[in-house]
C-alpha cells in the first residue's frame, strides 16, 4: 500500500477513507471543529479565555477518571467538564471586578482537579492509551458510537447557542444595557459556562486535554483580527477551525507526527497569516490615503 | 366656577412624564436621601447633581426600576418604575471599550434595538431592512456617520460615547436616564455631547435626567435642576437652586456660588461628602 501524501487530493481522500476509523476521525473531527469554534468565539468575546483552559484541564482527570472506574471516557469528559463548568459558574460573581474574582476561583478549579487526574493515572498502574493521548489527543480508534455521541452533544449545544446567542451576544460586550433591557444576564453567564464545558469535553477528545486552545481559540481569535463583522466573523472562524483539523488528520496520516501538533500549528499559522494580512492592508490604505 | 379652573382648562399642564413624590432611599440600611420631590415633564432636560457617593446615580436607578424607593412615590410615563419597557432609554456610568472588543459601533446600536431577542435574526427580511434604516438614521442624529462602520475599541472616548447615545435612543424613548455621559471627555467634546444631548431632548421632545458632576458643560442647554447633598434634594431651574442662599440651605454650612466672566458657574466651600 501506498502511504505517501499525493497532490491529488480525491485520491488522497479515497485511500484515507478506506479505513472506517479514519472516516470516523474525520466526521469526529468536523463535528468537533465547528462547535468548539461557535462557542470559542463566544468565548474569545466574553474573555474567558481562562475558564476555557481550565475546563480543558479538566477533561484530563476526567478520562483518566472514566478509565479507572472502567466507563465510557465519554462519560468522563462530560461530567467533568460539566461541573468543573457549574463550580466556575456559580463561583463567579457580576460586577466590576468579577473578572479578576473568576481568574482566582478558576485557577482553584483548575489545580485540583489537575492534581485529582495525576493521582487517578497513578491508581490505574496499566499503560492502556495513557496519559499522553488523553494529555495531547489522538485520532486512532473513534468508535462510530463515538461519533454519534459527538453529534448529539454537538447539535444540542448549537441549539441552544443559537436560541440564546443574541442576548449572550448583547449580555457579552455591554451587560449593564443588557440586564436594564430585561436580559437575564447572570443565567446567561451560567448558561454559556455550560455550554463551554460541553463544547471543550467534545474538543478534547480529538486535541487532547492541553491543546483545546488549537480549537477553541485559535479560529475565534484568527477571525476576529480578519473582521469585525459579527455574522461573517462567526462565519470565518467556522470555517477556519473546520479546515485546520481536517488539514491537520491528512497531515497526521502520512507524516508520522502527533495530530495536536499538526492542527495546533495550522490554525497557530492562520493567525500570524491573519496579522499580517490586516498589517499589510493597513499599509497600503494609509499609502493611498497619504498619496 | 372658579378662576383656577377656568385657567386650567385654558391651559392644561402637560401630565408629567417623570415624577418622584416624597421619594426616599435606602441602600444597606443607610438612608441616602429623602423627602425628593421631582416633576419632568416631555422635551425637558435636567440635570441631577451633588457632590461624589450622594446617591445621584442612585436616584436614575430608582427611576429605572432596579432600586424600590423606601418611602414616597415613584412614576415613569404613570408606571411603576420598570414597567416603562422600550419607551425609557439608559445610558449607564462611563463604560469604556477595550481595543480588542471586535464588534462595529453599528452592531452595539444594533443590540439596543433587537439584542434583547431569542432566537437567529432571519437575514434579508423586511423587518431586517426597517431595523438596518432605524440604525442608520439614529446613527446620523447623534453624527457618528464617519466612524460607526469602524471597531468601537478604535473609536475615541467621544465617539464611543456618542454611538453609546444612539442605542441610548434607537427604540426611539420617551424619556432618556443618562449616569455622567461627559464623565473622562475632554472639554471640547463634553460641550459637543452636551449639546448633542440638549437638541434630542428640545427637539425629539424626549425627557431627559442627566447625572452630572460638572453643571458647566450643560448650563446652557437645562431646563431645571436636581440637587441632592446632605440627604435632601433642592429642585428648581439653575437659576434658582445654584446660588450661594440655596446651597448654604442645602448644606447647612456656608457655601458660595461664584459666576466666572465667561459665564461658567463654581461652587465654593462645599464639603465633600
Amino acid at each position: 500500500m501506498n502511504v505517501a501524501f499525493s497532490w491529488n487530493l480525491v485520491a488522497d481522500f479515497q485511500q484515507m477513507w478506506s479505513f472506517p476509523f479514519m472516516v470516523n476521525a474525520f466526521r469526529a473531527g468536523a463535528v468537533v471543529a465547528v462547535v468548539a469554534g461557535a462557542i470559542g468565539w463566544f468565548m474569545v468575546l466574553r474573555r474567558q479565555s481562562f475558564a476555557g483552559h481550565t475546563l480543558g484541564v479538566v477533561a484530563f482527570p476526567g478520562a483518566s477518571f472514566a478509565t479507572l472506574a472502567g466507563i465510557s471516557t465519554g462519560f468522563g469528559y462530560f461530567g467533568f467538564c460539566l461541573a468543573a463548568a457549574l463550580v466556575i459558574a456559580l463561583l463567579r460573581r457580576e460586577g466590576r471586578d468579577a473578572g479578576a474574582e473568576e481568574s482566582a476561583a478558576t485557577g482553584v478549579v483548575q489545580a485540583f482537579l489537575l492534581a485529582c487526574g495525576f493521582l487517578f493515572i497513578a491508581l490505574y498502574k496499566g499503560l492502556l492509551s495513557g496519559p499522553e493521548a488523553i494529555l495531547f489527543g489522538s485520532f486512532l480508534g473513534i468508535t462510530t458510537g463515538q461519533v454519534l455521541q459527538l453529534a448529539l452533544v454537538g447539535a444540542a449545544v448549537l441549539a441552544v447557542l443559537a436560541v440564546i446567542g443574541r442576548p449572550l451576544l448583547f449580555a457579552s460586550v455591554d451587560p449593564q444595557v443588557a440586564a436594564a433591557r430585561g436580559v437575564p444576564v447572570r443565567g446567561l453567564s451560567i448558561a454559556f459556562l455550560l455550554l463551554l464545558g460541553a463544547a471543550t469535553a467534545e474538543a478534547a477528545q480529538i486535541t487532547g486535554s492541553l491543546l483545546v486552545f488549537a480549537l477553541l481559540v485559535l479560529p475565534a481569535a484568527t477571525a476576529q483580527v480578519l473582521t469585525a463583522r459579527p455574522g461573517l466573523s462567526l462565519l470565518l472562524t467556522l470555517l477556519l477551525g473546520f479546515g485546520t483539523t481536517w488539514a491537520g488528520l491528512v497531515a497526521a496520516w502520512y507524516w508520522p507526527y502527533p495530530l495536536g501538533f499538526f492542527v495546533t500549528t495550522f490554525a497557530f499559522g492562520g493567525y500570524l497569516l491573519a496579522h499580517a494580512l490586516v498589517q499589510v492592508a493597513a499599509r497600503t490604505s494609509l499609502r493611498r490615503a497619504v498619496a | 366656577m372658579t378662576v383656577d379652573q377656568v385657567v386650567g382648562l385654558e391651559t392644561p399642564a402637560p401630565t408629567p412624564v417623570l415624577e418622584l413624590r416624597g421619594a426616599a432611599v435606602r441602600v444597606g440600611g443607610r438612608t441616602l436621601w429623602s423627602g425628593v420631590d421631582l416633576a419632568v415633564r416631555a422635551g425637558e432636560f435636567v440635570a441631577v447633581l451633588g457632590p461624589n457617593g450622594v446617591g445621584k446615580s442612585t436616584l436614575i436607578k430608582v427611576l429605572l426600576g432596579i432600586l424600590p424607593a423606601a418611602e414616597g412615590e415613584a412614576r415613569v410615563l404613570g408606571l411603576r418604575p420598570g414597567q416603562g419597557g422600550d419607551r425609557v432609554g439608559y445610558l449607564p456610568q462611563r463604560r469604556s471599550f477595550g481595543t480588542g472588543l471586535r464588534i462595529r459601533g453599528t452592531d452595539l446600536v444594533r443590540l439596543g434595538l433587537e439584542g434583547d431577542r431569542w432566537g437567529v435574526p432571519l437575514p434579508g427580511g423586511r423587518r431586517r431592512k426597517e431595523q438596518t434604516r432605524r440604525i442608520d438614521e439614529v446613527v446620523e442624529l447623534v453624527g457618528a456617520g464617519g466612524y460607526a462602520h469602524r471597531p468601537i475599541g478604535e473609536c475615541s472616548g467621544g465617539e464611543q460615547q456618542r454611538l453609546l447615545i444612539a442605542q441610548a435612543l434607537v427604540r426611539r424613548p420617551s424619556v432618556l436616564l443618562l449616569d455622567e455621559p461627559l464623565d473622562s471627555l475632554d472639554l471640547p467634546n463634553q460641550s459637543a455631547v452636551a449639546a448633542l444631548i440638549g437638541r434630542i431632548c428640545h427637539q425629539e421632545g424626549v425627557a431627559v435626567v442627566m447625572v452630572a458632576h460638572d453643571v458647566n458643560p450643560i448650563l446652557h442647554h437645562l431646563d431645571r435642576v436636581v440637587y441632592i447633598a446632605e440627604g435632601a434634594a433642592v429642585a428648581g431651574t439653575p437659576e434658582e437652586v445654584i446660588t450661594s442662599e440655596t446651597l448654604t440651605r442645602l448644606y447647612r454650612t456656608p457655601v458660595e456660588v461664584l459666576r466666572t466672566s465667561d459665564g461658567r458657574l463654581v461652587v465654593v466651600g462645599q464639603p465633600e461628602a
